[in-house]
């Protein structure tokens, strides 16, 4: 459940409360393919991966944004968080454990609406940034 | 392959999906995903929801289920195998929720190459509105495609 995350206390800097996933298995894979309606073989058929020029099946980047997404919504609640945006910056595969995490980067207030600006980053087991984004939360 | 800018500022016939709860809480699983307001309406309620929200990044699947991620490599002669997601953004003006019936339509916000054109860059937008004509939500994606016969050439 989201926690209440009060405006005037929240500092530039401050970190949102980390949430680590995994590790990722080929089951949840075949899982959110169907859940997501991408059925893209570089997801799960390793020879089409390797025919497509990958070293095998990757996980789904789609699978890693909501991954990320989760970690803000145990933040504070869905309908506070305005916008939300990331770059594919590098692979994972299966067995990858994943780490997201957050920090405040901003607060303005914009016609009488307190906002907060987070930088957000998913990394794997070996520390290198899988997702990196920025999303924006109302308070 | 070459870029055809022509495809630039193409708009896709609109499309319409109706967002049903079991494909909410199918999604929500394959996540690894377990608050209560995804799953059961009363929990969505009590959480402030007129209804069983979708998870923040199911306008995507949305869009996928109206065939919007994969028309526009269709539409080039691009292998499906070739692309990946470079990069997504989502921007939430009101929730979506199980039931509603959303409308929306793909454009191709814009084309380009890095590497001497070892790989493409193509961006597109999605505007969705729900069945009261509310704008809902914007989709910002970029597809970057490994262009192979350009890697071999140099």
């Amino acid at each position: 459940m989201a926690n209440i995350v009060n405006y005037l206390e929240l500092e530039i800097g401050e970190l949102l409360p980390d949430l680590v996933k995994g590790p990722i298995s080929r089951t949840q894979l075949a899982l959110f393919a169907g859940a997501s309606g991408d059925h893209n073989p570089i997801h799960l058929d390793e020879k089409e991966a390797k025919a497509g020029g990958l070293p095998g099946v990757i996980v789904h980047g789609m699978l890693m944004m909501a991954i990320l997404g989760q970690m803000l919504t145990n933040w504070v609640s869905q309908s506070q968080i305005k916008a939300f945006s990331n770059r594919f910056a590098a692979m994972a595969v299966p067995g990858d454990v994943i780490t997201c995490s957050g920090k405040v980067v901003a607060k303005r207030e914009e016609n009488g609406v307190r906002l907060v600006d987070l930088e957000i980053i998913a990394k794997n087991q070996n520390g290198d940034a899988m997702l990196k984004g920025v999303a924006t939360v109302e308070l | 392959m070459e870029l055809n800018k022509e495809f630039i500022g193409k708009e896709y016939e609109p499309f319409e999906i109706e967002v049903e709860k079991g494909r909410i809480a199918q999604f929500a699983r394959s996540i690894g995903e377990e608050n209560p307001i995804y799953f059961d309406a009363e929990a969505a309620k009590k959480a402030g929801f007129r209804g069983i929200p979708v998870p923040l990044t199911f306008a995507y699947t949305i869009t996928m289920d109206a065939g919007q991620s994969f028309n526009v490599l269709e539409d080039m002669g691009i292998e499906k195998t070739n692309a990946v997601h470079g990069e997504q953004g989502f921007t939430y003006h009101n929730e979506i929720c199980a039931g509603d019936k959303i409308t929306g339509s793909q454009k191709i916000v814009d084309m380009y190459d890095k590497k001497n054109g070892a790989l493409l860059f193509i961006v597109t937008g999605i505007t969705l509105t729900n069945q009261d004509e509310l704008h809902v939500a914007d989709l910002h994606s970029v597809i970057v495609v490994r262009n192979k016969q350009q890697g071999r050439d140099g």
